[in-house]
């Protein structure tokens, strides 16, 4: 069994160089750094590198390493206080034309960076950051697709010429209300062949008249899927837009979405863009009707609904909508040529331009009015449940005459600030969420804490490892040195697998390196204190050492199964850095029992298999 | 060099009546703490906002306590950490309404206003808000990841062994769970996210004791011709002392590093390990053993079944 076929060793071999070659690039720190990429309708060249140098330097912020691509530009500076000066700095200076991010440059040599080869990503305990867990507010996607289901049976009522009192939502579904009891079947049969993803029935009770429909489940779960996959797309869009390079939009869970922003401390802003629903509407307005009259008088024409814009006086819109924030392209906000106002400017996609240009050129000269909607979310604790409530607030922030005849691109003022106007526009331009979220969980990590972190873990790393080689070696001499080497390329192995699986480092993970180690140690012990019994009993050293491996291979392999159980069970109930750590342990438990038996072995054969004679093993 | 005699013989098996009484004597006890006392829950489990500040000068919590009630923020839970001039301070959910933009937007901000109303200048170290909701399901997954281990391993070990190793090994694990439980409340540990996962580690640790312990048993079991149980059992455990001990000794290096230069994320994860090893250890000799000795393991149990030989069960 000590007599290994050389390719054994050259495959071991093999495995620790790559296994170095990989966990190198961890050697190499990140530096802050600045990436400036442009938004549609900017270029990034020349002059925007100098208008960067500019700005900086006017700032007295000291940079270097400017890397300039065709679609951004890169810049470095030497301290995390100084990268936040320069994103202020820079997005003020630059506007809304450009995009301007934090980013961790890496200074991982190219060779090594042409292998694939990469550091550990560091989590937010190391790094500094924000963290957020937002859910999904799936009761308003429920109402919202119900909405939908509404309209389309008035539709088809319509087209069917079926008189109907009302359609409307109830807590079991939607209740049709038909005129007369004889157009209950074929209403019936219209609504289930043209309606299949609602399950339609007569109702049942004393009401002739009244049909009641559900939405199948698979219907709802798939509407549920779909407003999760399109939250995360807009919500990824405005993280980028907050300029945050690298973050995490994932979802948790049926109903959750884990938002990480790694390197932003301010949460007010991040979470204001990343909760907020805020929208626009371009409605047709009514100067039939004295607005202020009919706010007194209550009577309001059916067509129309009443609106107030900022200063409270009321205003007259009609119900029907020409255009919504969902048909917009793009978005950008700035000054209005004329008036100097903040203003956005806005375009809308082919379906949105076409009923915008039949409007105006049918209406020039009559008022149209722009809403405003924000939807705030509210919890309230009622009888101890959770109840969450949509404040939605409608304002008017502009009723002008149309002037002229245009189609998809225009502007609106009547905004507050330049503030309002920019964040409108990103909102405008991320999309809108496609139902409301709330924030149920956030944590927000200081830099300075990161630094801190990663330095005491690390020391306790080192100071732990080196108390171990030094009772090892001590005590079971050779082959503790040996045990020592394989320790070495445990970590090595270790620190590899976790930089090429991207996974993330945070401090429970180090804790779980850390205590990789100790247990490494056992399989090696096992090992080591069987050899000795060997030779106590009287065994050649030879067959000693054979029959150490041996015997302790069985317990070995039980003992760590057992701990892999319990890192299953963390990553399939824990989450976030229980994972992380859950991950490193399970991986440190394969590299230790690798390194443990194998790499060990070919060792001691290196050592002790060439001799003729052995006199006696060292341990 | 060896630190323990190998031919040693101690007689662990005859203390097992006192031994066993003893653990009995700490699970209950243990019991009592925790249904009584209860446990420092933290964050991760009970929702809430937490704010960690830091600070040029000494902070006196009985002051920041004060700033913060005058402010209007209720009874707050400060805690002094690290040293004088850091302090944690804990809020509970608020009740009412509450703008999920409003009240965890500015918290740490309006903290930090509030003191600076008092005349304490701090700087935010971090922040943490978590939703009762999400509070209340971390807590019941990790209960339901302690219980899937626990059965696991059990499993596990009936299979490698015998149905006699599986149901002692479990009622060790759980001695050790109740045991490292009933410290954690005794020292009002702050219970987080991390000392669950310790709690975790230590299932796996303490298990893999008691498994290197069952296989030499087994080992002993079946090539000793005459020996009783309790010799077998003895035998073994005394021939894995040094084993023990010895892994024992580096896992503690690693942890106690962990415990004193780790910092303030991991140091509950390293104490709650060391103590859960500790009993561990103590449990595979001294409650575990006795255990299968009381079940009645015998040499029989453990043979290898050997295959009938139809021709051979022919002869006469």
């Amino acid at each position: 069994m000590f007599e290994f076929p050389k390719w054994k060793f050259g495959l071991v071999a093999g495995l620790v160089f790559l296994a170095a070659l990989y966990s190198l690039p961890n050697l190499f720190p990140q530096e802050p750094a600045i990436q400036i990429s442009a938004n549609r309708g900017a270029t990034v060249d020349e002059v925007l590198q100098g208008r960067v140098e500019g700005a900086l330097k006017g700032k007295k912020i000291d940079f270097f390493g400017l890397e300039r691509t065709d679609t951004r530009l890169m810049v470095r500076v030497r301290s995390a206080d100084d990268q936040l000066l320069a994103q202020t700095t820079l997005s003020e200076d630059l506007g809304d034309k450009f995009t301007v991010a934090m980013n961790l440059a890496s200074t991982v040599p190219a060779w090594l960076q042409a292998l694939h080869a990469k550091p550990m990503t560091l989590g937010l305990d190391l790094q500094g950051g924000v963290h957020f867990l937002m859910e999904v507010d799936q009761q308003a996607a429920r109402e919202k697709l119900e909405e939908r289901y509404v309209s389309e049976i008035y539709q088809l009522l319509r087209a069917e010429k079926i008189p109907y009192r009302s359609v409307v939502r109830t807590r079991d579904g939607l209740s049709i209300n038909l005129l007369n009891v004889e157009d209950r079947a074929k209403a019936l049969a219209e609504i289930s062949g043209k309606a299949p993803d609602l399950i339609t029935e007569e109702a049942v009770g004393a009401d002739a008249t009244v049909l009641v429909a559900r939405i199948r489940p698979e219907k709802i779960a798939e509407a549920q899927k779909a407003t999760i996959d399109q939250n995360i797309t807009t919500l990824y869009k405005r993280v980028s837009e907050l300029g945050v390079a690298e973050p995490i939009v994932q979802q948790q869970g049926q109903t959750r979405i884990v938002v990480q922003l790694p390197g932003i401390q301010d949460t007010a802003a991040a979470k204001k863009i990343l909760g907020s629903t805020a929208t626009l509407e371009y409605r047709a307005g009514n100067d039939s009707v004295n607005a202020v009259e009919a706010a007194t008088t209550k009577r309001i024409p059916p067509d129309s609904k009443l609106y107030y814009d900022q200063n409270g006086t009321p205003v007259l819109l009609k119900k029907e909508l020409i255009a919504s924030g969902d048909q917009l392209v793009d978005a950008t906000s700035g000054f209005d040529q004329q008036s100097g106002t903040p203003m956005v400017s806005v375009r809308l996609d082919s379906a949105g331009g076409r009923r915008m240009l039949d409007f105006t050129s049918e209406n020039v000269g009559r008022p149209m009015g722009v809403v405003y909607i924000e939807r705030v979310p509210e919890t309230r604790i009622v009888d101890g449940k959770e109840v969450r409530t949509f404040k939605e607030t409608q304002t008017v922030i502009s009723l002008a005459r149309i002037n002229g005849v245009f189609s998809n691109s225009f502007q609106t003022t009547g905004l507050n600030s330049s503030q309002e106007a920019s964040e409108l526009a990103l909102l405008l331009r991320a999309g809108s969420l496609a139902v409301p979220v709330d924030i149920i969980e956030e944590r927000v990590i200081g830099p300075s804490l990161g630094r801190e972190n990663i330095e005491a873990g690390i020391k306790a790393m080192a100071i732990g490892t080196a108390f171990i080689i030094l009772f090892v070696m001590f005590y079971y001499k050779l082959v503790g040195i040996v045990t020592v080497i394989g320790l070495a390329v445990n970590m090595l192995l270790l620190v590899a697998i976790l930089s090429i699986l991207g996974a993330t480092l945070t401090m429970p993970g180090i804790a779980g390196i850390v205590l990789t180690l100790g247990m490494a140690v056992d399989a090696n012990v096992l090992i080591a204190e069987r050899i000795r019994e060997e030779v106590r009993a009287g065994n050649s050293p030879m067959a000693a050492l054979r029959a150490g491996y041996e015997k302790a291979w069985g317990t070995i392999l039980d003992a760590n199964l057992t701990h892999v159980f319990a890192s299953l069970a963390m990553f399939a109930f824990g989450s976030g850095p229980i994972r992380g750590f859950a991950i490193t342990m399970f991986a440190g438990i394969l590299t230790s029992m690798f390194s443990a038996v194998t790499v060990t072995q070919l060792i001691m054969a290196l050592i002790y298999g060439r001799k003729r004679k052995v006199q006696a093993i060292s341990v | 060099m060896e630190l323990f005699n190998p031919n040693a013989n101690i007689p662990f098996m005859s203390w097992r009546r006192i031994s066993v009484t003893i653990s009995l004597i700490l699970v209950l006890a243990s019991l009592v703490l925790v249904f009584t006392r209860g446990f420092n829950l933290a964050l991760d489990f009970t929702g809430g906002t937490l704010v960690e500040v830091e600070s040029e000068q000494a902070l006196d919590t009985g002051a920041v306590r004060a700033a913060l009630e005058k402010a209007g923020f209720g009874t707050v839970a400060v805690q002094s950490i690290g040293g004088a001039k850091a302090v944690a301070m804990r809020l509970p959910p608020t009740e009412g309404s509450i703008s999920a933009d409003q009240a965890q937007v500015e918290t740490a901000k309006r903290v930090q206003l509030a003191l600076a109303d008092a005349g304490i200048q701090v700087v935010i170290k971090r922040s943490e808000f978590v939703g009762p909701q999400v509070g209340k399901e971390l807590a019941e997954d990790g209960a339901v990841a302690v219980v899937f281990v626990l059965l696991t391993i059990m499993a596990y070990v009936a299979f490698r062994f015998e149905w006699r190793f599986g149901l002692s090994g479990i009622v060790g694990e759980v001695h050790d769970i109740i045991i490292t439980l009933g410290f954690i409340s005794l020292i009002d540990m702050d219970f987080d996210l991390t000392v669950l996962a310790a709690l975790l580690t230590v299932a796996g640790y303490s298990i893999n004791d008691k498994v290197v312990v069952f296989d030499r048993v087994r080992e002993i079991f079946r090539s000793a011709r005459k020996l009783g149980a309790e010799d077998t059992i003895n035998k073994a455990i005394n021939n894995t002392l040094s084993r023990t001990l010895i892994t024992g000794v580096t896992t503690f290096m690693a942890l106690l590093s962990l415990y004193f230069l780790g910092g303030p994320v991991v140091e509950n994860f390293a104490l709650t390990t060391i103590f859960g090893i500790i009993v561990g250890t103590a449990s595979s000799i001294f409650f575990c053993n006795p255990m299968l000795l009381w079940l009645g393991v015998s040499k029989s149990d453990l043979q290898v079944v050997k295959k009938e030989d139809p021709a051979l069960a022919l002869r006469p």
